[in-house]
């Protein structure tokens, strides 16, 4: 029997209205569609369809961490952000950098089934930045895995990071890099270097620290004729840096996060390690810098790096707490509440940067960052642009509560997500398999 | 002063800094009696709870706890951290959990003491934070200057070294423009606090690299407090040798001669421990103008006051 859901009379990417009949999980009518006996609708009147959301960088923590989340919550946060894919980190216990390991992931994430979970493989064994890990075999394993980084940690050393870019790009890899000159910037920094670091003694992050490794990437992605990819950019220098090398046809793309387009460093003079995040949270000036990147297209997608944490990680003196918080669930709503509602940015742009850009930049352009159109996968997010919502950090799907959005108020919400046709999540809550 | 927690210098507003210096005041007058006593704390559970090594500000904590009959109890919880044993946070709810008055606290990380006061039920203070605050420490030398030079309105005052990991450079700079004293602050670059342009531009000090310049320029300070220079910092880049930093920022002997040349009434402080030869010479810290031993009997005076500010002076007056 054939599984058929009408989405009814939701605006496509913010423009004309029109209802979507699915069909065993593909798009079969756009338009003025008459509801057949035994159709099932969802009521879309005020919602704008977007293509389902893919997170270029998103921590899962299984295996290892399963204290602080599983592929399963992970998948139902996501899921309850209108993600339909994420890139699950590599730095796990054990890391993921076999084909064994990526393979797990892989099939951790389709036993849930609400997202495609996509393994990022590590660029070097075990994160340790020396040799490189077995990043062909983790290429031609089920997991296909085009994606490499040894996130949280940078590879520093310039001749792995030239070796594993021009190994990549045999089968169209891409190497996304955390960018931090640990010589510059090393573990105890912890807080933006500048005045708020200075007048709080808290060890600074400094801003250069970040640009001289994408300086000396963009030269080596360059040299190399390979892709590389700047992982989670926090500072006007990485950006002017980015925009030159686009300009010279570099092969470059950036990612933002939610946290450094909103919030800013001075949020740590409580001392609260639910701030603490690497790299750190800049000035508001920072903040500016980054959206009109966003805007302009120099920084090409946003990623949440949700990275969660038990409690036990973050309950320490400022200095020793975890690094991280989490974005999945209020990414769309902060994206578009600071972007889309103030004009800066198109709905378009939204699904662009959200969805589009990063299935491109990971290689998932087949099944994800479709248009909404006749034979294409029906994979969604429906959105309300005008529901403002003020985050619960009780309400999440994360089995973690290091949640910065918490008691923070936004304009857009996820009303549902569709993966392949199924509903994965209903204002916020996770739909299961079956039901 | 109604207030439950001594967590930073910005705490105080200038009638509570007046007021505990006033209180201090007394409180010296205790310390030179042959029986030190007073029954002010009876009852009361002070707990120092000290993360980090430190002889001077536990022993005057001790003491000053002592002296008005608390009881006192030293914790030394050194290499307690995250990575290894109880996290700060079950440590510090074990002993308050025990319904004590206060903690006492010094730890590595700055910011602990702020974490651990929205922790406990217990006042909370300060001995110092990473590289954050030490304001008993600023209280202590803001009293040792009153006591030499007279009130801080207008007084000029400089402070000298590593500004970057000074908690003691952080909190005096709080309460002594509190205090209506204008600052000068010197240091090598390298040793300057990031952002401190910005910084110094909104709170009003002045900031150099010229050490004599400051001292014998056109506005001699009242004062100068030395900072301690961690030899590590050698290795972390700061500054190339002992010798040059001794020669281009330490209070050497000619150094001392052209300043106490320039203004006959200056004091030296010094919050110790001293690296002579380094930043202090023999020649400076021992002279007529050091006000460095002074600094350490106001220790015990100035946390009797405080004590008596957060813990007593809601019930009992002032018995001396």
């Amino acid at each position: 029997m054939t599984a058929r859901l009408l989405v009814r009379g939701a605006s496509i990417l913010g423009g004309d209205r029109a209802d979507l009949l699915v069909e065993d999980g593909v798009v079969t009518q756009v338009g003025s569609v008459s509801s057949g006996d035994g159709v099932e609708a969802l009521d879309a009147d005020g919602l704008v369809a977007l293509p389902g959301f893919v997170d270029l960088h998103t921590h899962l923590r299984e295996p290892g961490r399963e204290d602080a989340e599983t592929v399963a919550s992970g998948s139902a946060a996501a899921a309850a952000g209108g993600y339909a894919a994420v890139l699950a980190m590599a730095n796990t216990s054990p890391v993921t950098d076999t084909a064994e390991a990526a393979e797990r992931v892989l099939d951790l994430g389709r036993a849930c089934g609400l997202v495609d979970v996509q393994p990022v493989g590590a660029v070097s064994k075990g994160l340790a930045g020396e040799e490189l890990a077995e990043l062909g075999l983790m290429a031609r394993s089920r997991a296909s895995v085009r994606v490499f980084s040894d996130d949280g940690k940078c590879v520093q050393d310039a001749r792995l990071m030239r070796r594993a870019l021009e190994y990549v790009r045999a089968f169209g890899g891409v190497v996304s890099q955390h960018s931090q000159d640990t010589r510059l910037a090393d573990g105890n920094a912890c807080c933006h270097e500048g005045e708020i670091s200075g007048r709080y003694g808290l060890p600074g992050w400094p801003s250069v620290a970040e640009e001289v490794v994408v300086a000396r990437d963009v030269m080596l992605a360059r040299h190399t004729g390979s892709r590389v990819h700047v992982a989670h950019v926090s500072t006007p220098g990485a950006v002017e840096v980015i925009r030159w090398a686009k300009a010279q046809g570099i092969a470059v793309t950036a990612e933002v996060t939610p946290h450094h387009l909103a919030l800013t460093t001075d949020l740590v003079s409580g001392y609260d390690p639910v701030y603490k995040v690497n790299p750190p949270l800049r000035p508001e000036e920072f903040t500016l810098v980054l959206r009109e990147a966003l805007a302009d297209g120099t920084i090409d997608a946003v990623a949440t790096d949700h990275a969660p944490h038990a409690l036990n990680d973050k309950q320490h003196a400022f200095v020793d707490a975890a690094f991280g918080m989490l974005g999945l669930e209020t990414a769309f709503a902060v994206v578009h509440d600071l972007m889309v509602a103030t004009g800066q940015m198109s709905m378009e742009r939204l699904a662009e940067v959200m969805s589009v850009a990063p299935a491109r930049i990971a290689g998932l352009s087949e099944l994800h960052g479709r248009p909404i159109a006749v034979g294409e996968p029906a994979t969604f997010a429906l959105v309300d642009p005008s529901a403002r919502w003020t985050v619960d950090r009780e309400a999440s799907a994360s089995l973690s509560r290091n949640n910065p959005w918490h008691g923070r108020s936004y304009a857009g919400r996820v009303v549902a997500t569709l993966l392949r046709g199924r509903v994965t999540a209903r204002d916020g809550v996770v739909v299961s398999a079956g039901e | 002063m109604t207030r439950r927690h001594l967590l930073s210098a910005a705490d105080l507003t200038r009638a509570d800094a007046e007021e505990i210096l006033t209180t201090a005041a007394s409180m010296h007058d205790i310390q030179h009696r042959e029986v030190k006593k007073l029954p002010t704390l009876r009852g009361r559970t002070v707990i120092n709870l000290f993360f980090e090594d430190s002889t001077r500000t536990r022993t005057s904590f001790e003491l000053a706890g002592k002296w008005m009959s608390a009881d006192t109890i030293n914790i030394s919880a050194k290499g307690s951290s995250a990575s290894k044993g109880e996290s700060l946070r079950d440590t510090v709810l074990t002993v308050d959990a025990m319904s004590v008055d206060a903690f006492i606290i010094r730890h590595s990380a700055s910011g602990a003491c702020h974490q651990v006061a929205g922790w406990v039920d217990a006042s909370v203070i300060n001995a110092g934070d990473g590289t954050h605050e030490h304001p008993t420490q600023a209280l202590l030398d803001a009293y040792t200057m009153q006591q030499r030079i007279g009130s801080l309105e207008g007084r000029h005052i400089a402070i000298v070294g590593d500004l970057t990991h000074s908690r003691v450079f952080r909190s005096n700079l709080i309460l002594l423009r509190t205090l209506g004293a204008r600052l000068t602050v010197v240091a090598p670059p390298t040793l300057l606090p990031s952002g401190i342009g910005a910084w110094s531009a909104r709170d009003g000090f002045t900031v150099s690299s010229d050490l004599d310049a400051v001292l014998t320029g056109d506005d001699v300070p009242d004062a100068v407090m030395m900072l301690r220079v961690q030899k590590e910092r050698m290795s972390g880049g700061y500054f190339p040798t002992a010798r040059e930093y001794a020669v281009g920022y330490g209070m050497t002997a000619s150094r001392y001669r052209a300043l106490s040349a320039a203004n006959p009434d200056v004091a030296i402080l010094h919050p110790g421990p001293m690296n002579r030869g380094l930043e202090i010479s023999p020649e400076a810290a021992d002279s007529p103008h050091s006000v460095i031993l002074d600094q350490v009997s106001a220790g015990v005076a100035v946390r009797m006051a405080v004590l008596y500010h957060l813990l007593a002076a809601d019930t009992t007056e002032v018995a001396v």
